[in-house]
């Protein structure tokens, strides 16, 4: 009972501190905030729904036919009425593509970014509030973290898994390789911004004040310094998010991404790039821009998120 | 005629050449990958051999339509079963100024021996050379092998001299972490081209050399920069925008572009490598199947079913671009021992297929693995995932594992312990000839006589294993290709395999240039003509 | 203040060995190399003899230790796929790589800065806003679309700039420049500034915020109230305290740039570490991969020393602390 009135008291406590950044305010006062927010919705919406909106089942391979592929948009002379933006070189429907690849990138960002939110803060609390050795360790750790780039982790996860998970489940497992892969890799900003920030804070009067009566370690980290940090964190986590689906489709072009079977936004791209020269362009560019209205909208709504709690963060 | 005029225009070219031998001609190509160093026994693999073929050479050589000519041998004959009588060349010369001779054809096959080389079986294929004079030699072999001379067209000869000089006595060896080998880094052969710079995976430059003893080469470059060049896109960009003047390999839906944009041109012909798929037809339990506790493959209505589930002509037509050639046999027209009354493809037919599926009890299907590369074919992931869907329509659930071809051969090959159910795989017999595909491919495993090696799902007949050695041997060319037809009809009449189709070549180069378009995929210098 | 530095290179030391060994640890899942140095007629057992003087069966901590022994004697062994020594083609590659680097953070800066200040001094102009979202534009693509797109424009159709390689380079010493000669600075362009949009982004994004920071100080608003211009007030006194963490941070990020180089590389052949690295990944290449992710650990290790360092050097207080654990 205690615990949850605490607990409302620490969300009430937030929200007041959102409110006192007039955050709301400025955000309904910023056209480029709504705008990205709205974009960035909807397009969570429509990968969410895609097995309601889309007009076909791309990833249920019976029900492709190789003699429908490579066909123009349907605007296009040879373009076919039943798929509107066109099919790719598999008789794959462009449209229905782009919403089951999107709901793939954004699951993969989403769930990528939250493990790697959590993993970096608390390393990142331990880090900066206990010091000393425990400090220089995960400091250590994240050289080590950094000095191997995403693309490698990826690489070398996704043959580990391969071998050592169950073996006939390749196109499930692809996907936890992929999200655990890009998790590990982005840790380390988060744990680096949370411990600068906990040793500014650290030294201030009220974590010495609590200290002083007596407040164990774990409450000061818990109750006093975590929501003096959450909100930088928050637009790491938002501009992670944009780059997180970025990674994976670069991961893909270097052909350890999600199976052509089912693919995810960066897969499909991959594939199109095949056919940039040959004038299908629009097994690249429609899926391209997909990606570019995700990202960007996460982006621009990281950016602004950025400049109402800290422009300082980078 | 058309011999003639070819006769003609050759003799043209070397007036004209005679005429102006101090006009330059630079020429500039680019492959997907480099050659694995220089040392002419180092790798056993098409791309190296070929660019080292224009730098050294064998006894024979292929000339453009893959008719096996006389090289550095004028004459060779079989003086007893298993006893050849060469005549070497005389007059030729090393790069460095050195003669051939007999002295070196003992050595370069002695070398092939050592423990860094890569050409241990085909140099083994000769148990003993005799050296009877400077310019005649005696090669004997274990077995009679009527294949022997086609066998010597990628066994480089080298100079000994030089060799012993630099301390290339022994093939380059890749373990040996402290000495990477004189002629992995330098060469010295006879052919007509000579390696002047080389930065291993940026540059290699050619020039031609003046001493060889060939005098008629229809080529008329003297100056020759290779560049590898990764990424496809990359590739053709370099080829669209004038920077090379011959790419390889093109993607086949790019041809479009090439034969529309001004100055260059794809350069489309067929291919001897077959692609097929394969199937685990000796386990008793697939490794990746739901089927638990039997082997579907084993049951020959399965392996139809899956055979008239495979819509070649629509592979054909989308994703080979109309460029392949739908195959019913394991070998291409250009091998020895094809049969094109034996070369019809199993008949599309998916209702068939279920019937079968039915009857053999899986009408509701299964799921299984399939295993396919996906840098190593033309379009080989593609074609795995049209296959795929293909066989979704029938009830087949195929969960495919496209890997780059280093884990995929690490995987399905020998040294994985053949770990898959359901694969594809592309195979061009080296010797050109139907008898290295029994030996590989249809030939049940037999690890202690080396058989079979690349029979992943060790497909087993023994009437085929018998007719394989009888081929090997036969010397008769019409027994021989009897036998051949007979091995050939066995494994389609049991489904051994399921073949797809031979890919096809698919270069790009420039309006200005003249080349030659292998059937092996061997690009030759010796054929190149800039205008 | 010495101790405190051994310490950090011992530390550093354990960073570059600690990567070294979860690399053996891996690579063993990437691939067969044997299946790619060798040809389809060579024999199972000759093979497996090359797979074994390869070491390649050996247990990863052998593995490790065989590495670690010989590269502590500055021996890489030889590429499987070159056939060179890994010393001598990384040294051939790195100052491909590193010029990319620098070229493309230069450019990133030359951008980047004006524009930060501009989209600081005018915050909302249309024009200010455009180029923060043009600016995010260019990180909501992957790389190696933008680099195809390039070349596909520039290189293909309007014939400006060579798509692939460096072009003429000039040998001084070990060193080897592409920056002396007229191909190779054109060569440069479009790899350049494909690799630098990510940090002409990231910089402008800094100097506009260090700006809107500093110009919201007091001595700004004194020299406002002493009559300064506004235009020696921004670029005189703002602009140049902003630089320094500017130049911080960018120092910091040449590490990552050089990491990152892998897909630019790739798509432009440029004969560069990452371009290296990529292909030993996919031949499964066990010497040139050890060795890369072993000099990327350096570059790290390096950077965040000196920067802890001069931090160190800079600010009292954390030497107190630093010597007191």
């Amino acid at each position: 009972m205690e615990n949850q009135e605490i607990e409302r008291g620490r969300i009430a406590d937030f929200l007041h501190r959102l409110n006192d950044n007039d955050i709301w305010w400025s955000f309904w006062h910023s056209p480029v905030a709504v705008l990205s927010a709205a974009l960035a919705l909807f397009m969570i919406f429509i990968s969410v729904f895609a097995s309601v909106i889309a007009p076909f089942n791309p990833f249920d391979l019976a029900s492709l036919d190789l003699m429908d592929s490579s066909l123009p948009p349907v605007w296009q002379s040879g373009g076919d009425p039943r798929f509107l933006l066109g099919t790719d070189d598999q008789g794959r429907d462009i449209l229905s593509t782009i919403l089951y690849g999107s709901r793939i990138s954004l699951l993969v960002g989403f769930v990528s970014v939250i493990f790697s939110l959590i993993l970096g803060v608390g390393l990142g609390l331990i880090s900066g509030y206990v010091g000393g050795r425990t400090d220089a360790i995960i400091m250590r750790i994240a050289d080590v973290q950094l000095s191997f780039p995403a693309i490698l982790i990826a690489l070398l996860l996704d043959g580990v898994a391969r071998t050592l998970l169950p073996k006939d489940v390749h196109s499930e497992i692809a996907i936890y390789v992929m999200i655990f892969a890009i998790a590990v890799s982005g840790w380390v900003q988060y744990a680096r911004t949370v411990r600068s920030m906990v040793m500014t804070e650290k030294v201030k009067e009220y974590v010495q004040a609590g200290q002083v009566i007596g407040l164990g370690q774990f409450t000061i980290m818990w109750r006093h310094i975590l929501p003096n940090v959450i909100g930088p964190v928050f637009v790491i986590g938002t501009l992670h998010l944009a780059l997180a689906i970025i990674i994976e489709a670069t991961l893909s072009f270097l052909g350890v991404g999600l199976p052509p079977t089912t693919p995810s936004l960066g897969t499909l791209i991959r594939i199109g790039n095949e056919y940039l020269f040959s004038g299908e362009w629009w097994i690249t560019i429609f899926p391209g821009a997909a990606l570019v209205a995700i990202a960007l909208s996460v982006n621009l709504f990281g950016d602004w998120l950025r400049d109402a709690i800290n422009p300082k963060l980078l | 005629m058309r011999k003639l005029s070819k006769l003609l225009s050759g003799v043209a070219i070397a007036a004209i050449m005679a005429a102006t031998p101090a006009v330059a001609k630079d020429f500039k190509y680019a492959f997907q990958g480099d050659s694995q160093g220089l040392d002419p026994h180092g790798l056993n693999e098409t791309f190296s051999l070929g660019l080292l073929g224009n730098v050294y050479e064998g006894l024979t050589v292929y000339d453009e339509n893959l008719a096996l000519v006389p090289a550095l041998a004028t004459e060779w004959k079989t003086i007893s079963p298993k006893v050849w009588l060469i005549k070497l060349r005389q007059g030729v010369k090393f790069h460095n100024g050195n003669d051939f001779n007999a002295d070196d054809v003992v050595f370069s096959f002695a070398r092939t021996q050592t423990k860094g080389s890569d050409q241990k079986a085909r140099g083994g294929l000769v148990t003993k050379v005799v050296k009877i004079d400077d310019h005649t030699v005696e090669l004997h072999t274990a077995n009679p092998l009527p294949v022997l001379m086609q066998e010597m067209a990628f066994l480089f000869m080298m100079d000994k001299e030089w060799s012993e000089a630099n301390g290339a006595t022994e093939a380059a060896n890749v373990s040996d972490a402290n000495e990477i080998g004189y002629a992995n880094r330098n060469s010295n052969g006879t052919g007509p081209f000579m390696i002047t710079s080389r930065e291993p995976g940026v540059k290699t430059v050619f020039d031609r050399f003046d001493g060889h003893w060939n005098k008629d080469l229809k080529t008329n470059v003297t100056h020759v920069e290779f560049t590898p060049i990764k990424e496809a896109a990359t590739r053709v960009a370099a080829l669209l925008s004038h920077q090379v003047d011959m790419v390889y390999p093109v993607p086949v839906q790019d041809w479009k572009r090439l034969d529309e944009a001004e100055g260059v041109r794809a350069l489309k012909g067929p291919e001897a490598r077959t692609i097929f798929l394969g199937m685990d037809q000796s386990r008793d339990e697939l490794l990746h199947s739901s089927v638990k506790g039997k082997n579907p493959f084993k049951d020959i209505r399965v392996r139809k079913a899956f055979a008239h589930a495979l819509n070649l002509d629509a592979i054909k037509a989308k994703i080979m671009r109309g460029a392949a050639t739908p195959s019913g046999l394991m070998v291409a027209p250009q091998i020895n021992g094809f049969n094109a009354a034996l070369n019809t493809p199993y008949a599309y037919d998916p209702e068939l297929s279920k019937k079968l599926l039915a009857e053999a009890g899986y009408a509701d299907g299964f799921t299984l693995t399939m295993d396919c590369p996906n840098n190593r074919y033309v379009n080989d992931e593609k074609i795995c995932q049209a296959a795929a869907s293909m066989l979704a329509k029938i009830g087949i659930k195929i969960d495919l594992l496209a890997q780059p071809k280093s884990k995929y051969f690490g995987k399905v090959l020998a040294q994985g312990g053949y770990d898959t159910s359901f694969y594809l795989l592309g195979w061009t017999p080296g010797s050109i000839d139907s008898h290295n595909v029994f030996a590989n491919l249809l030939h049940c495993q037999d690890a202690e006589n080396k058989m079979g090696a690349f029979n992943l799902g060790n497909y087993c007949n023994d009437r085929v294993d018998e007719i394989t050695g009888l081929v090997g041997a036969e010397t008769d060319q019409a027994k021989r290709q009897a036998l051949i037809d007979e091995g050939f009809k066995i494994v389609q009449d049991e489904v051994g395999y399921l073949p797809l189709h031979q890919q096809p070549l698919s270069w790009g180069a420039g309006d200005n240039i003249e080349l030659n378009q292998r059937a092996d995929n061997v690009f030759d210098l010796r054929y190149v003509v800039v205008k | 203040m010495i101790s405190f530095i051994i310490k950090r290179l011992l530390q550093s030391m354990l960073v570059m060995l600690t990567v070294a060994f979860i690399s053996f640890g891996l690579f063993r899942f990437v691939g067969d190399p044997v299946s790619n140095m060798a040809g389809q007629d060579t024999s199972i057992e000759d093979r497996q003899e090359l797979r074994k003087s390869l070491g390649l069966d050996d247990p990863v901590y052998i593995q490790f230790f065989n590495f670690t022994i010989n590269a502590a004697q500055g021996k890489f062994g030889q590429s499987y796929m070159l056939r060179e020594p890994v010393r001598e083609l990384m040294a051939k590659r790195f100052p491909a790589t590193l010029e990319l680097a620098l070229v493309s953070s230069v450019i990133a800066m030359l951008l980047g800065v004006p524009m930060g200040v501009y989209t600081a001094i005018r915050r909302n102009t249309l024009l200010s806003k455009a180029f923060m979202t043009i600016s995010l534009m260019g990180v909501s693509l992957p790389t190696f679309l933008i680099g195809i797109l390039l070349i596909l424009l520039f290189g293909v159709t309007l014939r400006w700039l060579p798509t692939f390689g460096r072009g003429d380079v000039v040998q001084l010493g070990w060193w080897s420049t592409g920056l002396l000669t007229a191909s190779g600075l054109k060569a440069i362009i479009m790899p350049a500034i494909t690799l630098g949009i990510f940090q002409m982004t990231l910089i402008m994004r800094l100097v506009r915020a260090e700006m809107m920071e500093i110009l919201r100080t007091d001595y700004i608003k004194f020299g406002r109230a002493r009559g300064l211009s506004n235009r020696s007030l921004y670029f005189r006194h703002a602009l140049k305290n902003t630089l320094i963490p500017v130049i911080t941070i960018t120092g910091l990020q040449i590490g990552s740039i050089i990491a990152f180089a892998l897909i630019t590389e790739s798509v432009f052949q440029w004969p560069g570490m990452g371009l290296l690295f990529i292909q030993a990944v996919g031949n499964a290449d066990v010497p040139i991969m050890a060795a890369y992710l072993v000099l990327i650990a350096f570059i790290f290790v390096v950077i965040n020393l000196i920067v802890d360092v001069l931090y160190v050097i800079v600010d009292p207080r954390l030497r107190a602390s630093s010597e007191g654990d």
